[in-house]
């Protein structure tokens, strides 16, 4: 017999409590049991083991588009990680100090990440458009012909391309974590290492990043989870398939091509597409949780 | 002693100094951040060949076929009031059941509390979109697919971890004297939370309210997968399908961008300040 006091709390958690449970642990727990069957399109088929993780990542026509897309997506993470991080911790660096007009730049560099990336994707796709889009165009006016290309078309420019209008797309986002952390580094340390030296670089590396780091732990295990996970740019930009000759070809794009790449035909494979979940649902998991150990207990030193 | 350490400083360093330097790498910034949306605007109201002919003029902004077009020959009305009415329906669902719970755990203390708040916590770096297939069969048992409802319960579903851990940790920082006092004079436990201690949390509500704001208006994924009826699209959702309807007439296309961008831009514009708290604060202690 609970208490009324028992009773009360109870009643306030347990409707947060049962969606929780209905619609995220027990759909995650289940796409790790789903693995271990036979799916081929309505009803769960028999028990097959570990076939389907054998398969997705030892047989064709799985392994090579899996290997291929788990590469693209370190990729899309290790480059991210340079390009997007590096010009938003000097953006941060900018931003802090009081120029004129920084409320404006701390405006304007934030404004892409409230944008769909539905709505950038085809914004970019007309832009980077071979014949008509605005980037061609400009490079044609001013005398650069020769580096106009089909940038989305051609599989040595597809992915790089991606990778910037995602990092045009997000950068807002590192940099105000970056500038809320620096804005945070009391001013009397500050003053006290200006005397000690004029180097920017010192003051950087001796006061800044250490500050900044714990707050850049939370960032990067975000962007990796993201990148493992990327999926509505390069379906917007480049299609289901991932194309040119699978360039654009990520993990979740081809989880979703599995699970519900031919709708109605009944030939969704719920079963390989639950063990490519499970594996990468796995190295996001540990791989999250070892990055954030590793980077606490290092305090991220340069 | 330091004024002679560092006197060999580069061309550009010379000529504009390190803030010059900064300045113009900001401005430059900002004009790459703002070009494209100007662009998109501006193409909104041009013909499709000023758009290949003239990429930057000015266009003439009474010239509205384009989004005439937009309004009657496709349903992009229709979808912007579906988004509109599943973002708003989750978000209401979200704080109301976060708050319920994030007053229990943040005001009380009882055993499982702290597991309990960890369970919550867990689902902040969970990638639902890995488990869309037993969520898609789930919502196949419930009767559920093509309805807006399995996507407002994936929202709150989506939602409650991040309103949980802002909320638990603004009312655990609420002082204990009123509370005390209420109970004094009697008051019980629901009056408490309803009087004394939720207006106060209401600087959190707003902050938890525009985290979820954005991913949840802006998701396209689980629309994908869950919603076929036209009528029933939201917005990021219908514009792929217009999209592909439209590839030549790029003038239309861009209104459909356009469109598509205005209402979270111009609410960005006028709230920003509570839009970069709202958005950067799961990663700010």
């Amino acid at each position: 017999m609970p208490t009324p006091r028992g009773l009360w709390i109870t009643c306030l958690i347990l409707p947060a409590l049962a969606v929780m449970l209905l619609f995220v642990a027990y759909p995650i727990v289940s796409a790790l049991a789903y693995a271990f069957y036979h799916w081929n399109g309505m009803a769960r088929g028999e028990f097959v083991g570990f076939r389907n993780f054998y398969d997705v990542l030892f047989t064709e026509p799985y392994k090579s588009t899996v290997q291929n897309a788990f590469i693209n997506n370190v990729i899309v993470f290790v480059t991210l990680m340079v390009v997007q991080n590096g010009a938003a911790f000097i953006l941060a660096y900018a931003l802090w100090r009081e120029f004129p007009l920084a409320r404006f730049h701390r405006i304007a560099v934030f404004l892409p990440v409230v944008l769909s990336t539905v709505i950038v994707g085809y914004l970019w796709k007309l832009f980077l458009n071979p014949l008509f889009g605005i980037v061609n165009q400009t490079l044609k006016a001013v005398g650069l012909a020769g580096l106009a290309q089909p940038w989305l078309g051609q599989s040595d420019t597809a992915l790089a391309s991606l990778i910037l209008v995602n990092a045009w797309h997000w950068v807002g986002f590192p940099t105000l974590i970056f500038l809320a952390a620096m804005q945070r580094i009391p001013s009397e340390i500050y003053d006290a290492v200006r005397m000690e030296t004029e180097s920017e670089w010192v003051k950087i590396r001796k006061i800044i990043w250490p500050l900044v780091a714990p707050a850049a732990t939370i960032v990067f295990v975000l962007q990796f989870i993201g990148s493992f996970n990327w999926f509505e740019l390069p379906y917007v930009m480049e299609g289901m398939s991932g194309s040119p000759y699978g360039n654009t070809d990520v993990l979740a794009l081809y989880f979703y091509r599995l699970a519900f790449g031919n709708p109605g035909a009944g030939s969704s494979d719920f079963g390989h597409g639950s063990a490519l979940a499970a594996l990468v649902f796995i190295f996001i998991t540990v791989f999250a949780t070892a990055m954030t150990l590793y980077l606490r207990r290092r305090e991220i030193e340069l | 002693m330091s004024d002679t350490t560092y006197t060999d400083r580069s061309g550009l360093m010379r000529t504009f100094g390190r803030d010059g330097l900064l300045q113009i790498l900001l401005i430059a910034n900002t004009f790459i951040m703002i070009a494209p949306i100007v662009i998109m605007v501006f193409s909104a109201f041009k013909p499709s060949m000023a758009i290949f002919r003239q990429p930057f003029a000015i266009p003439d902004f009474t010239d509205l076929s384009n989004f005439e077009a937009i309004w009657t020959e496709t349903h992009f009305v229709r979808y912007f009031f579906n988004s509109l009415l599943i973002t708003g329906s989750s978000i209401l669902a979200i704080l109301v059941l976060g708050s319920m719970a994030a007053y229990a755990l943040g005001r009380y203390n009882f055993r499982g509390s702290s597991f309990l708040l960890l369970f919550f916590l867990a689902g902040l770096t969970l990638p639902l979109k890995l488990a869309v297939i037993p969520l898609f069969v789930l919502m196949r048992k419930m009767g559920l697919l093509d309805s807006q409802l399995s996507l407002i319960l994936i929202y709150i579903a989506m939602g409650l971890p991040s309103t949980v851990f802002i909320m638990t940790g603004f009312i655990r920082s609420l002082p204990g004297e009123l509370e005390d006092a209420a109970r004094m004079d009697g008051a019980t436990e629901a009056r408490i939370m309803w009087s004394v201690m939720l207006p106060l949390a209401r600087p959190a509500m707003v902050i938890a309210a525009i985290h979820n704001l954005v991913p949840i208006w802006n998701d396209f994924f689980f629309p994908l997968i869950f919603i076929q009826n036209d009528l029933l699209k939201t917005l990021p959702q219908g514009l792929t399908s217009f999209m592909g309807e439209y590839t030549t007439n790029w003038g239309v296309l861009f209104a459909g961008l356009t469109f598509a961008a205005a209402p979270i831009t111009l609410l960005y514009i006028i709230l920003s300040r509570q839009f970069i708290n709202g958005m950067t604060s799961g990663a700010i202690k």
